[in-house]
Formats: C-alpha cells, structure tokens, sequence
C-alpha cells in the first residue's frame, strides 16, 4: 500500500488518485498515533504537537497545489509534511532525531522539511511563516513563474502582528499567497472566543479587501475545491486569500496537555463528523473503495507505519560533525542550496 | 526545610510580591486559567483574580507593550514570555521603548517591569525554543539582566527585578524548573541586583558562570585536580566587576563557562575587564568555555554534546591550570 522507497515527490504525485487521499489521510492518522507512543516509549525529545482530526485539511490542501508551489506551515506539522510528500521515515525519523529525519535529525519535530515538494522548514514561532510565505511569492513573480507561496497557520496566529502585516502586504502588492488558517477552536491551552473578538476568522480577510472563505475542513474535497479557487485566482494575479478551515484537534496542545478544558461532548460531537469516515464513506459511494474496506485500509497503513517505525529505530543519531556543518556556505556541509526554479 | 522545586519559587515570588502590592499584575500566554505550561504560575488566578492574573491572546508585541504603559503608569507588571525566543516579534516594545523611557523624560518616566522566561537548551525543544538569549538584552542600556540558578536564587532575584524601578529580564534555565532542594521561603529574602556570590571558595582559579552552569561547573569542581573558586554571577547586566575581579586576584586565573555562543557570551565582556584590572595578577590567559557558534541541535547526542558538561570543564579547567595556556574548544580539537 506504501511503498517504502517512494520519493517526497512521487508520493505527491499519487496524491491524483482518490484512494490514495484517503489512505493518505489514514497514514497521517495513524502516523500521529504511533508518534505519540513513541514518546510514551521515550524515543522523543522536547514535545511534539499533534493534528489527528485535522487530516482533510492536509491532504486537501496538497492535492490542489502543484509540488513547486511554496508551503509555510506551523509546528502542528506533521500531517501537513506527510501530505506533501515527506515519507512517515523522514517525519518520524526526524521527531526521533535520527539521521533517517527529514532534516536529518537537526530539527526535531517543529521543523519538519523537504524542499523537492516546496516545504520550508516548518516555523516553531506563531505567525513567523506568513511573511515568509509573502517573500516566496514575491520570489516567483520576479522569476516569471506562475507559483503560489501557501501559509498554513492556526487560529491562535490570528491575533499576532505577522497576520495582519502580511495580509495587508500581500494584499497591496496582489502577491501570489493563500492564507490558511487552519481554526481548531484552540490556540494553546485557550478556547478562542476568549482570545479572538470574531468566531469566524474569515471576517479578517474583509480588513484588507481580500476574498474570507470558510471552509468545511473535515470534508478534504471542500478542502481542496476552495484551494483550487484561492489557487487560481492567485496564479491569475488576482491577489491572496484568506481560506478558513473549521478543524478540530483531537488531542491537546502539546504532550503536557490532557485538554481538561474542553467542554463535555466536544470532541465526541466531531469525532462524528470525522474527516476519514466521511471521505471513506464518499468513496464508498463512488465506488473507489469497497464496502468495509476501509478497515483493510487501515491494518495496511498501520502494517507500512510499523515498518517505517522500526527503520527509524534502527538509523543512528546524527554524526557529531552535523552540529557544525551547516552554520553558514562555509561550514564543512558546504553550499547544497536547493535550486528553486530548475524547472 | 523543605524541598523546594524550583518552579514553586516562581509561584511563591509572584504570589508573595501580589499579596504585598496591589500594583503587582502579571499577563501572559495560558497563564491564569491553565496555570501556564510550566506550572510556575498554578492557582495565582483563584487567589488574585482575572485583574490582576490575566491571560493573554498570542499577542506578545500587544501584552509586552501594554506591560510597558501600565508601568509608566503605576502599576508593576510582570510579562511571561512561555519560551524567550516569543519575544522576538515584541523586542521594540522592550528595547527601544521600555529601556529608553527613564533617559527620555530625564527621570521622570520609569517603567518598573519585568519580564520574565524560560530559557535555554538541554529538553529537546529545537533551534527555535532552545536559547538564553541573554545578549539580546545585556547590550542594552536601561535594562537589566538576571538568570536564576536554584530556588533561593529564583526567589531572591525575581522579589528584586519586581521591586526594582526599571526593567528587568528574569530569564529562568527551562532545564532546572524540576530541580528540587531544600530550602525555606522567606518573604523579606532578596538578592540585589548586580551581585553575584561566591559560591564555592578555592586558589587555583576562578571560574564565573550562571543559570543551569552553576550546577555543571559544581560538579566540575569534584572532579578537577585544581582547587576552583565558583562565582555565580546572577546579574549579568549591571555584573558585579568588583567580586569577580576581587577573586581573579587571589586565584590568577579567569575561565567563564556559560550557555551562549562564543560570539555571543557575556564571558568576552567579563575576560576582557579582568584582563584589564588584573593584567598583573593573571597567571594565564582568561579563558572561555562556551557554546559553539551554532544553532541547538535537537538530536539528543548533539545537543548532549553541544552544552557544556562537567567533564568538558574539568578537563578545559585542568588544561589551563596545568599549563597556563587557553585549551582549545572541542569543536577545534583534532577528533
């Protein structure tokens, strides 16, 4: 079902076929779960912070961008990273510090990357990838390309400066950029309403005269439908916009947080609407999958996700010459500048 | 007395400073109702109410900004920054406003604050949530810059930074918050700003450090064959020139060990004024035992790697003591 060996980009590539979406969806899912027991199994550092019931956001977004299109993405990233391509070795290997990881093991789990399918190292700090996102479009018009630079952020990022300077930014400049504000109802430990004046975030967009779109984020054909409008427009020189994904995190913050503060019948109230069951169901209709095939799926994904596990296990950690290989074009990793624009 | 971990130092300075001066608030990320993510702040809300104990958007540049009006005005609040390197998208609001407030209306404007944060490497918390960051601060007249080692000296320094009339940054090693020992609160215990202690007496060399390396070099002190005086310098801006120097002319020798970058450190301000004071004295040159001039790694075996340890001081302080020359840093050694 996975194939171990394939590429950032070849695993992008089979995101066109449906089954796919969804067993990629799965792989994400099952991906966080195994992450999770590895910390209980005191393979991880730090904290990790997790995005299970936020999988259609992922994956919908990947499918209507093109892999030489620029994503900014928040430390709740692993999903994302999956979903553009990074393999469960490289997303896993990294959060575990091994060679294995997607940078190598340098990062750790907030700064997942993998430039062949136009992902910057994941940003640790709320907000900082929106103007990022902003200098990659500007980067694409002065090069003639038709790229889009994408900034996926939370609901808690709204109410920091960054927000609202690239907004206005991008929207004066008509850059190429879709905002994507993935609201999960919580930023941190905090339930919205009391951190953030309007329930919808979308409003914000109406501040700088750009397109606000609410988007249903646990259905990734919404998901991808309203990107693909963002996308377009933004390709047409038509500006940003600013897409709003309702979502919903299962777990807490970060590892430290059981999420006491959610109200009762919360999180059961969207474990029914989850993203998974609803696009497993559609593909049950379209018959792309067979019926009760899903869980086939799911045994499939776990079986390819162990594996991928125990490679992880196996790689050693980084060399202690990586500590100082790659300060600057002179450290000894030498200059291996990704070349944005060979195609 | 009662073993103390470190982070109920920080609830019990703000909870004693709150009860005696009304004027005392503190703000910051999930701090009130979730008791912030480190516990340092836990039931400050039920006892002091959501005036005066108040959570904040993620909106640094906002809360750090208003920490600076309420002051000039009145009030004494205390900002959590959850990691230091939060500060990054508010540092005007500090360095620029708040520091030049007193000097721009010729003493008549103060803003009595202080902020507050975690710091430094040693969890695996990556590049972006790993750094003191000390040097973002100590550059900058008007304020002032402290790091905490223990609980007494988290207690002392933070009662201090809240009563002091200018700005202060209290930056609390992240790695020592589980640390416990004993120790017994005493509301009128302060440490004063701008002087450090001895805290180990010897002849053969002084070594000046702060934060989580006071415990590193005391444990260094066991194992080395030389007989080191440790000086935790606490304060690093305005530091204590006249204890550091005082000690390096009894010992003759200067090694700062700190968790900093060698471009970075306050060792280079301290090496160079005792290489002022004390060039008669000094029977080898001041050494620096530092970070390298890298990003934190997040990998466990680098990061291990990349702070110093006791060995690592042992051997850089047995090195210098034996042959009066500056070791190399491992990062230069041949491997």
């Amino acid at each position: 079902m996975i194939s171990n060996s394939n590429s950032p980009l070849a695993r992008r590539e089979a995101l066109g076929d449906r089954r796919e979406q969804l067993v990629r969806m799965i792989e994400i899912r099952n991906v966080e779960e195994r992450i999770q027991k590895l910390f209980a199994e005191g393979h991880i550092r730090g904290s990790t912070h997790l995005a299970n019931g936020q999988e259609a956001v992922a994956v919908g977004i990947a499918r209507a961008i093109d892999p030489d299109d620029i994503v900014t993405c928040t430390y709740r990233g692993h999903g994302h990273a999956l979903a553009l391509g990074v393999t469960p070795q490289g997303v896993i290997g990294e959060i575990c510090g091994r060679v294995i990881g997607c940078a190598g093991g340098l990062g750790g789990s907030m700064h997942l990357v993998e430039p062949s399918v136009g992902l910057l190292p994941t940003f640790a700090i709320v907000g900082a990838g929106l103007p990022v996102a902003c200098g990659a479009a500007m980067a694409a018009r002065a090069r003639g390309k038709d790229r889009v630079a994408v900034a996926i952020f939370g609901d808690g990022s709204t109410n920091i400066g960054a927000f609202h300077e690239s907004l206005n930014f991008a929207a004066i400049r008509k850059l190429p950029v879709v905002f994507v504000c993935e609201n999960n109802l919580y930023g941190e430990y905090t339930r919205i309403q009391l951190t953030t004046p309007v329930e919808d975030i979308a409003i914000r967009a109406t501040g700088y005269n750009i397109p606000g779109i609410i988007v249903d984020g646990q259905d990734v054909d919404a998901v991808a439908a309203a990107m693909a409008n963002a996308v377009a427009r933004a390709r047409a020189g038509d500006g940003p916009s600013l897409i709003e994904m309702k979502t919903y995190r299962y777990s807490g913050h970060s590892r430290s947080d059981p999420a006491t503060y959610r109200p009762a019948g919360e999180l059961d109230a969207w474990l029914k609407r989850d993203p998974i069951n609803i696009f497993a169901d559609r593909l049950e209709g379209e018959k792309v999958i067979a019926s009760g095939e899903l869980a086939t799926l799911f045994d499939d994904v776990r079986v390819a996700v162990e594996a991928a596990t125990q490679e992880v296990l196996a790689s050693p950690a980084p060399d202690m010459a990586e500590i100082l290989s790659h300060v600057s074009a002179r450290s000894a990793g030498g200059d291996q500048r990704w070349n944005f624009w060979s195609k | 007395m009662a073993k103390i971990w470190n982070r109920q130092a920080v609830l019990r300075a703000l909870d004693d400073a709150m009860a005696e001066d009304p004027a005392v608030i503190i703000m910051g990320e999930d701090i009130a109702a979730a008791g912030g993510p480190f516990k340092v702040t836990e039931g400050l809300l039920a006892v002091h109410g959501p005036d005066r104990v108040i959570d904040t958007p993620i909106s640094e540049m906002a809360f750090l900004g208003a920490a600076v009006g309420a002051a000039v005005c009145g009030m004494k609040p205390v900002v959590e920054m959850m990691f230091i390197e939060f500060i990054g998208v508010a540092l005007d609001e500090l360095t620029t406003q708040a520091a030049t407030m007193r000097f721009l209306s010729r003493g008549k404007l103060t803003v009595p604050m202080v902020v507050r944060a975690s710091a430094g490497a040693g969890q695996g918390f990556g590049c972006q949530h790993s750094q003191m960051l000390d040097h973002w601060f100590r550059g900058t007249p008007g304020l002032k810059v402290c790091v905490t080692s223990n609980a007494r000296t988290t207690y002392g320094l933070l009662r201090s930074a809240i009563d002091d009339p200018d700005p202060v940054v209290v930056l609390e090693p992240r790695v020592l918050y589980a640390e416990r020992e004993d120790y017994e609160f005493d509301k009128n215990y302060r440490i004063p700003l701008g002087t450090a202690e001895v805290v180990r007496s010897g002849k053969d060399a002084t070594v000046v450090t702060c934060g989580a390396m006071v415990r590193v070099v005391k444990e260094a002190a066991e194992k080395t064959s030389a007989n080191i005086e440790i000086i935790d310098l606490l304060t690093l801006w305005p530091w204590d020139r006249r204890t550091v120097v005082e000690s390096v002319q009894r010992t003759g020798r200067l090694v700062t060990v700190e968790e900093a970058t060698m471009g970075s450190g306050w060792g280079g301000e301290v090496c160079a004024t005792v290489s002022t004071e004390c060039f008669g004295k000094l029977k080898a040159p001041p050494h620096r035992i530092t970070l390298p001039d890298a990003p934190v790694p997040y990998s466990g075996a680098l990061e291990a790697r990349y702070l110093p340890n006791a060995d690592y001081v042992t051997q850089q302080v047995d090195a210098l003591v034996a042959t009066n020359r500056s070791p190399a840093p491992w990062w230069r050694m041949a491997s």
